[in-house]
């Protein structure tokens, strides 16, 4: 696709096992594919064939990965909370326990709640895995292996990702259940709240690459972005908290306060696509977070080596997208969740400001700097003025935080002379 | 161009498939005996009182209002970005003013307390 090694070539190829397993090595099968079947087909028929062999091929793989996260998570969020986790079937270890579940998923019986919206209730699981999957068409897995590289590719995430707030909705309103329309009127305030941050810190990547090509993306890292604008990958990290509903943020299916949100109603493999869409969206925030911030595929220069550099991209970005992941997984097995107000106010009163202020700063600094100057000259003025922002941000943080908590221990003072109210004493007295 | 979309395209069309197998076998699979108890929506254990289907607390569509605004505007912001390199210094001028803008707007939902939380 951008013939980084796309050495097949040639009118009359036959296919042949040994090229075709050396192909899928280098990653150039669908070059390889294309020149064994260049002449017997027509162009735009060859095309679309391996267009539906790349989708079935990534799809699948999403679907049994996710078998695999489910297990992962529930071991390491056990190792946090000092429990063992799964560890019965299949072994030392549990891993067929997702397995196990799924089996028990597909035997349920599929009920529809009285009252339903039959069409909104049955359709909202089909369409939250849709959208979770259809994000993944323009992530750079390796240099030539990306669904196709849109010259909106950015924009084109944005756009997808937006439409899992309808499904939400969809699935909540359809239920007819009032734990699932309290779950998703809070899911519509939450995701679509944690947009605006989202999209305006991914602003600053596009800026600095001048493209919205994944793939140019990633070539503009000479130095990752997150590096280059730590402040813009920190606020892109807690909008994909939010809006992959995971905690802190998972108040949309909060257990202890609504039962589970907008899914309550859903049970068998319903149920299950709601699951399968949570993670195949968390792990595709970790990829694009790897692939925008972290450098995707690149290694210093690993992978312009000759024969293997194509498979190293690849595993580099999967080692990448994996530890993004697993920072999720390990938020989670931190924070407790947060207030809804609390939840609005984070995102309205600082990360909203915070974007604006940011976008604003980074924009004219690039100006600023002389158009010779070199990668890590424009790098290192960049991370000077993101540190700048964000440490003046944490200041103001921090006095507002001061002068709250003066207000409160005041309160306390005077509620302790007066002693009216002993529940507040006894507050004080800790 | 086009054909980049063709991607897209194919892939949407097959997509619910992905999907819709297992709700299938898990219909196939499972077993059928609805009746009216089972089907009753969850509450707690208690039969449920009222419409669901309710006027639903303002602050929510207050929320995706000013979402609206934002949203809309930082698309502008965009293509801007993308095409940086051939803009002048005005326009990294007019970048501010058109930013300052926005933030004027969040000010004014801020006075108004559109953000609170009550």
């Amino acid at each position: 696709m951008h013939g980084l090694a796309a050495h097949w070539s040639g009118p009359d190829m036959s296919f042949n096992i040994v090229d075709f397993l050396f192909s899928l090595v280098q990653l150039t099968t669908f070059d390889y594919l294309r020149a064994v079947w260049e002449g017997d087909m027509s162009p735009g028929l060859i095309e679309a064939i391996l267009d539906v062999i790349a989708i079935l091929t990534v799809s699948t793989f999403l679907l049994l990965i996710v078998l695999f996260l489910i297990w992962l998570e529930r071991k390491v969020i056990a190792r946090i909370q000092d429990r063992i986790g799964p560890n019965r079937v299949g072994g030392r270890f549990g891993l067929l326990q997702t397995v196990a579940d799924v089996l028990k998923l597909l035997t349920k019986e599929t009920l529809t709640p009285a009252g339903a919206d039959t069409i909104a209730y049955n359709l909202a699981p089909l369409l939250t895995v849709m959208t979770a999957l259809l994000m993944w068409a323009v992530i750079p897995f390796a240099p030539n292996v990306i669904g196709v590289d849109l010259n909106v590719g950015l924009f084109y995430v944005l756009a997808v990702s937006s439409a899992s707030v309808v499904t939400l909705l969809l699935a909540g309103w359809g239920s007819n259940n009032k734990y699932a329309l309290l779950g998703a009127f809070r899911s519509v305030a939450q995701l679509v709240s944690y947009e605006v941050p989202m999209v305006l810190s991914l602003i600053i990547p596009i800026l600095l690459a001048r493209s919205m090509y994944m793939q140019e993306l990633v070539l503009a890292q000479t130095v990752p972005f997150l590096i280059v604008a730590p402040l813009s990958a920190i606020i892109f990290f807690i909008s994909a908290l939010a809006e992959t509903g995971r905690t802190p943020f998972d108040l949309l299916e909060a257990e202890s306060e609504i039962v589970a949100g907008f899914h309550v109603e859903y049970g068998g493999m319903k149920f299950g696509m709601f699951f399968l869409a949570e993670f195949v969206s968390t792990l595709f925030m970790s990829g694009l977070f790897a692939t925008i911030y972290l450098g995707g595929w690149r290694l210093f220069g690993l992978e312009r080596l000759e024969t293997f550099g194509p498979l190293l991209g690849l595993i580099v970005f999967f080692i990448k997208m994996f530890a993004v992941y697993f920072v999720f997984i390990w938020v989670r097995g931190t924070l407790p969740r947060v207030r809804i107000d609390q939840m609005l106010d984070l995102n309205w009163k600082f990360l909203v400001p915070l974007s604006l202020i940011l976008v604003l700063v980074v924009a004219v600094v690039d100006k600023l700097i002389p158009a010779g100057a070199g990668d890590y000259y424009r790098a290192g003025v960049h991370l000077v003025s993101n540190v700048a922002v964000g440490f003046v941000a944490l200041e103001l943080l921090r006095r507002h935080a001061a002068r709250q908590r003066a207000i409160y221990e005041e309160r306390l003072v005077r509620a302790h002379s007066s002693a009216a109210e002993p529940e507040v004493m006894a507050e004080a007295a800790h | 161009m086009l054909a980049d979309w063709q991607f897209i395209g194919i892939f949407l069309a097959l997509s619910p498939i992905f999907p819709a197998a297992p709700v299938i076998a898990n219909w196939l699979l499972g077993p059928r005996k609805p009746n009216p108890l089972k089907q009753q929506t969850y509450e707690c254990g208690v039969e449920t009182v009222g419409d669901t289907w309710i006027q639903f607390k303002v602050q929510y569509y207050i929320y995706a209002l000013v979402f609206v605004v934002f949203d809309v505007e930082a698309v502008f912001l965009f293509p801007i970005a993308a095409a940086y390199d051939q803009l002048g210094l005005f326009a990294a001028f007019e970048v501010v003013v058109f930013v300052l803008i926005l933030a004027v707007g969040l000010g004014y939902a801020w006075s108004r307390g559109a953000l609170e939380w009550t």
